[in-house]
């Protein structure tokens, strides 16, 4: 029988718990929720031996064990429920060597609670690097518990802890800051309340149950003010004491320390990077450079991925049987699939470079020099990281607002974020500026279609703070409002690392996007080619003459399949709906083609081409050009009653906006939804972008048309 | 006098925090009475600013840095 043993990963932010869950698991880890409750957990396994293995839980980082932000509430309540099936058998704690003294406070705190635990001191070099060393034998000793010196980031002294895992006699546990200066009748009403023997426990869940006003708040409530207790000052007690217990035990341990303080090669790069005056440009630099990567390193991958979809449905069209599955795999599913997947080398390098951002501490940077221009508009320094992050995906960005700690400023950089343009617009906005600018045209040594695009991005910026400021009218605020954050040091980016991050995010937009795609890609190739009564036949009636009549000149035939593909799809359920809700886009000038890419990519924006490639792969039927540019056939498309190009500038500008504001994403609404714990909020988030995209699309339709 | 009036290079003992719903939080970051600390950087606009504690360097708002009271070593 295999024995599996749980394990949590806590410490301090930026202490390196990351590198150490990716050097312990590998790609062997998921991301899913608790049973029963809306909070996340990441968990990896490792084998320890034959028949053990561990299910290690990586937790938020927090600062103690009184939660003031959302995801260190996540920490905590993790750690505080005993009864759980998710409480660790083992807490590896890990600690910044070159921070001990603040890592050791929630060290002493988790160990308090009586949970089995062992210390990992991590970046020993950059410790050292500050001139500090410690004699760890005699830090194992003061501390009473098991210390292991690891450096996450180049993976040493890992096996190290997989075997003290294994180990039983290292289950020791240690008790730091004692309560004799507590009333004793008080505490025992409290663990009576609580239902906890450990004294520690029972009073740090009662003062964080009497805040957050969560269960058996109100009987605490009673008990406090009997005994005119006071939480506030207690915490502030306890964490001095226990500042004091460490420091005693740190000095004693400090073999070597220049106790000087001075300035640090961090600070030498901070100097430039958050410049007063220069600051701010360099960052804008820096987003610009990420442009043009997109753009200039992507295209051989881009035509690589569009070659292999070449190949594939080449193959399926020639090997299997002609009929129905045959054309709905080609026609519908690898037309819908390659118009995103081609993208895929685009997103792969904008997350690479979000994650190298984050990796090496820049993105802590950009919050310090925004956060006076976010404060007027009701947002926080924190609130950056989620919005440039939303660039990448909105999903894991609202996610990232869990470390705001004031309620009113989290949810509106919740409700804001998804106006930042996401790598799902990305496939609509080069389709789009693909059809209004040549792929090669250049200002100066810039590329144009970066530069648009940039244009986009900043627009969709530009909307989020607009909408920011209104949203601070009408949402209440009672708590305090601050912006305390740690700026980390500096750190080389760790290859294995990113290539980890990378393979979590694009995998769950290749998954993510393709279950969505496929779906949508049967439905609508159905759609597309069936239609109410014999309309569709009655078309080919109309036309088969013509095309099948040997004697007319070539291009009269051409020319009649075209009408006849284009008067098909007009036939169809596709057709017919597209012309249902045409009426009220016409406004925003789009015709019921565009209409039936709006329907379909209400799920997902990605959608549009896809839906795009599907329709007019479907008008192309039987053609050798399945895959040939569906920008090529959107540009040359004439429209029938106006007799210009369907695509006039007006349009494409019109519904380039449209999919900047408009929120078109279920996994969006999903996370709302849950990050707000509230129906309320995606309701009005969906009806405010759509309102606004829909007006922005209007004026813009109005103004060049 | 408080954080605010430090100048740039110039060291300082922290005495107390007198905003009490910042001192919690002011105080688990490490910025706690008794350390020393050094101003490093100012954002652009000025406001927030980033100071250098033994181990650790963290940056807050002006408004919050006025609660802060130090004392400056020479």
């Amino acid at each position: 029988m295999e024995k599996e043993i749980t394990v949590a990963l806590v410490g301090n932010p930026n202490c390196g718990k990351t590198s150490l869950f990716n050097a312990l698991t590998g790609l062997n880890h998921k991301v899913s929720n608790f049973a029963g409750t809306t909070v996340e957990k990441k968990t990896g396994e490792t084998r320890l031996s034959a028949g053990v293995k561990a299910q290690i839980i990586d937790l938020p980082g927090t600062y103690s064990l009184y939660p003031k932000s959302a995801d260190e509430l996540v920490t905590y309540e993790i750690l505080r429920n005993k009864a759980e099936s998710n409480y660790p058998d083992l807490v590896i704690f890990i600690a910044d060597a070159s921070n001990l003294k603040r890592n050791l406070l929630l060290y002493s705190q988790v160990a308090d609670l009586g949970v089995p635990i062992i210390l990992c001191l991590n970046m020993m070099d950059v410790a050292e690097r500050k001139g500090i060393r410690y004699d760890l034998k005699l830090l194992e000793k003061e501390l009473g518990v098991p210390i292991f010196s690891i450096n996450a980031r180049k993976q040493e002294g890992i096996d190290n802890i997989k075997s003290a895992l294994l180990n039983d006699k290292l289950r020791l546990t240690a008790q730091y800051y004692n309560l004799d200066h507590v009333n004793a009748q008080m505490l025992d009403e409290v663990c009576k309340a609580t239902d906890k023997r450990n004294k520690y426990a029972a009073l740090q869940f009662a003062i964080n149950a009497s805040s957050l006003l969560s269960e058996k708040a109100h009987r605490i409530i009673q008990i406090f003010e009997k005994y005119s207790f006071d939480t506030r000052k207690f915490q502030e007690e306890e964490i001095l004491a226990r500042y004091q217990i460490i420091d005693g035990t740190v000095r004693n341990a400090r073999l070597k320390n220049t106790g000087q303080l001075k300035n640090s090669l961090t600070h030498k790069i901070d100097e430039i990077l958050t410049h007063r005056y220069w600051g701010i440009a360099i960052f804008l630099v820096l987003l610009l450079l990420v442009f043009q990567a997109m753009f200039s390193w992507s295209s051989y991958p881009m035509d690589f991925v569009e070659y292999i979809f070449g190949l594939l449905s080449n193959y399926i069209e020639t090997q299997m049987p002609k009929g129905i599955l045959n054309d709905l795999l080609v026609q519908g599913i690898l037309a819908g699939l390659s118009g995103v997947m081609i993208f895929l080398p685009q997103i792969i390098i904008l997350f690479l470079f979000i994650a190298i951002l984050e990796d090496i501490g820049y993105m802590a940077r950009v919050g310090f020099m925004m956060d006076r221009i976010m404060r007027p508009f009701g947002m926080n320094g924190k609130s950056i990281v989620p919005l440039i992050s939303g660039m990448a995906c909105a999903v894991p960005s609202i996610m990232a607002s869990r470390n705001i700690e004031n309620k009113k400023e989290r949810l509106i950089t919740i409700l804001v974020t998804p106006l930042m343009s996401c790598s799902a617009r990305l496939p609509v906005y080069t389709l789009l500026i693909g059809m209004l600018i040549p792929d090669t045209a250049k200002w100066g040594p810039f590329n144009v279609h970066g530069l648009v695009l940039m244009v986009m991005y900043l627009i969709g910026f530009a909307a989020a703070i607009l909408s920011d400021w209104i949203f601070k009218f009408f949402i209440k605020q009672k708590q305090k409002n601050y912006f305390i954050m740690e700026l980390p040091s500096y750190k080389m980016p760790v290859f294995s690392n990113l290539m980890i991050t990378l393979y979590e995010k694009t995998g769950a937009f290749v998954w993510g996007a393709g279950k969505i795609i496929v779906a949508v890609s049967v439905v609508l190739w159905v759609l597309a080619s069936t239609g109410p009564q014999d309309n569709i036949a009655k078309v080919e009636r109309k036309f088969l003459p013509t095309i099948s009549n040997d004697t007319l000149p070539k291009y009269i035939r051409e020319e009649a399949k075209l009408q006849m593909n284009a008067q098909k799809l007009e036939a169809s359920y596709a057709g017919e709906f597209g012309k249902m809700i045409e009426p009220t886009i016409r406004p925003l000038g789009f015709d019921w083609k565009i209409g039936i890419a709006l329907l379909t990519s209400l799920a997902a924006r990605e959608v549009f081409v896809g839906t795009m490639s599907t329709i007019y792969s479907v008008n192309d039927e039987g053609g050798e050009e399945t895959f040939s540019n569906i920008k090529t056939k959107m540009q040359a498309e004439i429209n029938s009653q106006t007799g210009k190009p369907s695509y006039s500038l007006a349009t494409i500008l019109s519904l380039m906006i449209f999919y900047a504001f408009a929120l078109q994403c279920m996994s969006t609404i999903a996370v709302v939804k849950k990050e707000t714990h509230s129906n309320k909020w995606p309701i009005i988030q969906f009806l405010y972008m759509t309102v606004l995209a829909y007006a922005s699309s209007f004026f813009v339709f109005t103004i060049f048309s | 006098m408080n954080l605010t009036e430090l100048k740039f290079g110039q060291k300082a003992i922290i005495e107390s925090v007198t905003d009490e719903a910042l001192s919690l939080k002011l105080f688990e970051m490490g910025l706690l009475p008794g350390e020393t600390i050094m101003l490093e950087n100012v954002a652009p606009f000025g406001d927030p600013i980033a100071v250098l504690l033994s181990e650790s360097k963290i940056c807050l708002r002006l408004k919050d840095a006025a609660s802060v009271q130090i004392k400056p070593i020479n």
